[in-house]
């Protein structure tokens, strides 16, 4: 037998402080509210100490992003900002790194996904937007488009770095000023980014950085001087913002869960349809609100699809999220780790057929061992229910019609793939799908120029692309 | 057609003439092209460590063909060449010996004779190689000729004409005759790849092989580029892979030309591992056709053990 060495990235490269401070107004300040212990989800030991943002905090925050809103960005011309941007850009390469171990410790994903997606891709987000930055009035949005003022953000724990990548970058390329909650459980890299944004002199108050759990969430996007609200989280969260915000003159976009369907048809690449099922639901832990969570594949060859689906997910790696070699890291918390089994057993007692790779799994830390559930009917638990966590509900069809009926019925509409190596059927499906991404002979790609977002309770509003410009200006 | 083993009745019914064979070839499933290529890239990124890496250095060298198919070869280059295969690192005697030496028909009988009583196999390339455009007597009696002078593997080359103008059962019916012709001799396929160009192809001529009777898939001869790609050896190995889950049979892989540093021997090894399966991780059951690559081994085992570089003059050159 041919075991791989460990070859874990050395923590040391994270430059892990005991401390952490919130950013407001261009300083790293003290927050009044109770500090929180940021943990390491692969050991449960204590990262570090975060200060954390109380409601007067939030409001000097704001104040402070409305300073630098009215006296120095909203009248820098786009090509002034864009070198802001580009700068950032280039910080988050150069420190890339550090961004990644640090995200692994804090986040729990595998080093393979924070070193080589994570970190790239919210690089990416800030190159392109800065490209957008003087060319504005050719976006569409008619000649001259202008901002919206404060934009108050908050980012969930699964993509900690992207999401505020995803956030920051078009606002600010729209001549915007932010206010930023990174969640309870993931603050480090955000405030890595505010210290690169202080390195970058971008005028104080442009970017604020609080941390803190949902109260501070809340007390943010209920301000009064807040314009603009992105939020990124569950749908149940989503619900209680928009109820918060209905009647005010906020704007308001958000990006909530999903159920995706994955939808195999007999005539697909299977080889590569099993690359793409185990990367929509096995990717960052299923920790991804466009998972393929739910894997619909025609009759005819689900029985051979299924026995190579198992054969690939015995061969992932769940472990260490610093080795190299892991394909799937720790859940993020001891919370979501509790849900995704209370999910797993309602399957199981559902009459759903369990199974789970037999990895191991280290002692100590949050981890769960990849599972697929076959046998899956539409009315089950598993097959409606957001899990985010590594686990695959297998569903059948027998024609098209009824893989598209069986695809939108969920109250969600996040993502879709599609894996057929006919043309027009990839289209046909793609025209019928309620979802905001379909994806075809692939899953999980991101681009900075592609709109994401969803559709009923996956939320509204896109990010990224031409589309993504417009939740940013007034338009 | 003549199948050449006992198939199973469903892989039976697929030679049984020339257009269930062609059905059998285009009802494979398609190979997405983008998506094996980022499989590859993503396992490339293993990163393979001290004693897994030591491990892994040892299994490529006794999986290495150890090959020189020039038009200047000459009994002396094969000797050395036989010489290196026996002990490729003479100062260190825990090196395990190549599987093979590869040489074309004419210097079979200089490389058995040199390598009687080692167990390092003599393979010979035949049909025509690299071509393969000759008559299939010629190449028949090509084949019977590197027997008779001692070869116990033949890498034979197919007809590319044949199976790129659809063609498939006479490059079928080809290569049972070749296997038959080679008596006990082990039988490698060369699809040459390079000129089949897509996935899809590479596909189909694996299992065309594989029905047939080869005991190995090659990639290349060599002799075209592009020769061996991590992508193209994937689906070979889902091939084998497949073969085995339907048949219960082990079929082996070789990737050929290309191949020459140890951070490429052990990403292939990866692919073996991961892709095909741990059982794959056998000299018998796969092999690198290689030239160069075996002094990149023997250096790179050197710096794992002595913990620092030496360069290729302590390595010897044939």
């Amino acid at each position: 037998m041919w075991e791989y060495a460990p070859a874990p990235e050395s923590r040391d490269i994270a430059n892990l402080k005991p401390n952490y401070r919130m950013f407001v107004d261009g300083k790293f300040v003290e927050g009044t509210g109770e500090p929180l212990k940021t943990i390491n989800p692969a050991t449960e030991e204590v990262l570090a100490e975060v200060s954390t943002a109380s409601a007067s905090d939030v409001d000097s925050a704001v104040k402070a992003a409305r300073k630098a809103y009215d006296r120095v960005w909203s009248k820098m011309p786009g090509s002034e900002r864009a070198k802001y941007i580009y700068r950032i850009a280039r910080q988050i390469q150069e420190r890339a790194r550090e961004l990644a171990v640090l995200e692994s410790l804090d986040n729990g994903k595998p080093i393979k996904e924070s070193r080589d997606v994570d970190v790239p891709t919210a690089a990416a987000h800030f190159f392109y937007h800065a490209g957008w930055a003087d060319k504005l009035s050719y976006a569409g949005y008619g000649p001259d488009p202008k901002p919206l003022g404060v934009a108050g953000q908050v980012i969930p724990w699964n993509f900690p770095l992207l999401m505020a990548a995803w956030k920051i970058a078009p606002a600010l390329a729209c001549g915007n000023t932010v206010v930023l909650k990174p969640a309870e459980t993931t603050p480090l890299t955000a405030l890595v980014l505010a210290d690169i944004i202080q390195q970058c002199d971008l005028p104080p108050g442009v970017v604020n950085i609080i941390p803190g759990a949902g109260d501070v969430g809340a007390a943010l996007v209920g301000h009064d001087d807040v314009n603009k609200v992105a939020f990124t989280g569950s749908t149940e969260v989503g619900k209680i913002i928009q109820r918060q915000l209905a009647g005010t003159n906020k704007k308001l976009t958000l990006e909530l869960g999903g159920k995706a369907a994955n939808i195999v048809f007999d005539d697909a690449p299977l080889d590569q349809a099993v690359e793409g099922i185990v990367n929509g639901i096995f990717f960052n832990q299923g920790h991804v609100c466009c998972a393929g969570s739910r894997l619909l594949v025609q009759e005819s060859v689900a029985d051979e699809l299924l026995e190579k689906l198992h054969a690939r997910v015995s061969t992932l790696r769940v472990g260490d999220p610093l080795d190299k070699n892991t394909d799937v890291g720790a859940i993020n918390s001891r919370e979501q780790l509790a849900k995704i089994k209370e999910l797993t057993e309602s399957g199981e007692a559902e009459g759903a057929q369990r199974w789970t790779s037999s990895c191991p799994l280290p002692d100590k830390g949050f981890f769960f061992a990849p599972t697929v559930f076959s046998n899956v009917s539409q009315a089950m638990r598993i097959a409606r229910e957001e899990i985010f966590g590594p686990v695959l509900s297998v569903l059948t069809f027998r024609t098209p019609d009824e893989a598209v009926a069986k695809a939108n019925n969920t109250p969600y509409g996040l993502s879709a793939g599609v894996w057929t190596e006919k043309g027009s059927r990839i289209l046909w499906m793609a025209q019928r799908m309620r979802a905001g991404v379909v994806w075809s002979n692939t899953f999980n790609r991101f681009d900075p120029a592609a709109p994401f977002g969803g559709y009923q309770e996956s939320g509204f509003g896109r990010e990224g692309g031409r589309t993504g410009l417009e939740a940013y200006l007034d338009v | 057609m003549a199948a050449p083993t006992t198939l199973p009745s469903a892989l039976a019914d697929a030679v049984r003439d020339e257009s269930s064979l062609r059905r059998f070839l285009h009802g494979l499933p398609g190979v997405d092209q983008v998506g094996v290529e980022q499989r590859a890239a993503g396992l490339g990124t293993r990163s393979i460590k001290k004693a897994a890496k030591l491990h892994a250095i040892d299994l490529a060298i006794s999986m290495v063909d150890l090959t020189t198919l020039e038009g200047a070869d000459t009994p002396g280059k094969v000797r050395s060449l036989a010489a290196k295969a026996k002990r490729p690192d003479p100062e260190r005697p825990d090196v395990p010996q190549v599987a093979a030496v590869c040489v074309y028909p004419d210097m079979v009988k200089t490389a058995a004779d040199e390598l009687k009583g080692t167990g390092i196999n003599v393979a010979s390339v035949a049909t025509a190689f690299p071509s393969g455009r000759s008559t299939m007597d010629i190449k028949l009696a090509d084949t019977r000729f590197a027997v008779e002078q001692g070869a116990s593997e033949v890498d034979m080359v197919i007809d590319r004409g044949a199976f790129l103008s659809g063609r498939y059962g006479q490059v079928f019916e080809e290569i049972v005759k070749v296997k038959q012709a080679c008596g006990d001799a082990h039988l490698k396929v060369i699809l040459e790849t390079g000129e089949l160009v897509t996935y899809d192809n590479v596909r189909r001529a694996s299992w065309l092989a594989l029905l047939a009777g080869g005991d190995f898939i090659k990639t290349s001869t060599g002799k075209v580029q592009p020769a061996a790609t991590l992508p193209v050896t994937h689906v070979m190995l889902q091939a084998v892979r497949d073969w085995k889950t339907q048949t219960g049979e082990l079929r082996g892989v070789k990737p050929a030309g290309g191949i020459r540093s140890t951070k490429d021997a052990i990403k292939y090894l990866v692919a073996v591992h991961e892709v095909a399966g741990p059982e794959w991780l056998d000299p018998h059951l796969f092999r690198f056709g290689a030239s160069t690559l075996l002094n990149d081994l023997l250096m790179q085992r050197r710096t794992q053990l002595d913990g620092h570089y030496s360069g290729p003059d302590y390595v010897t050159v044939d």
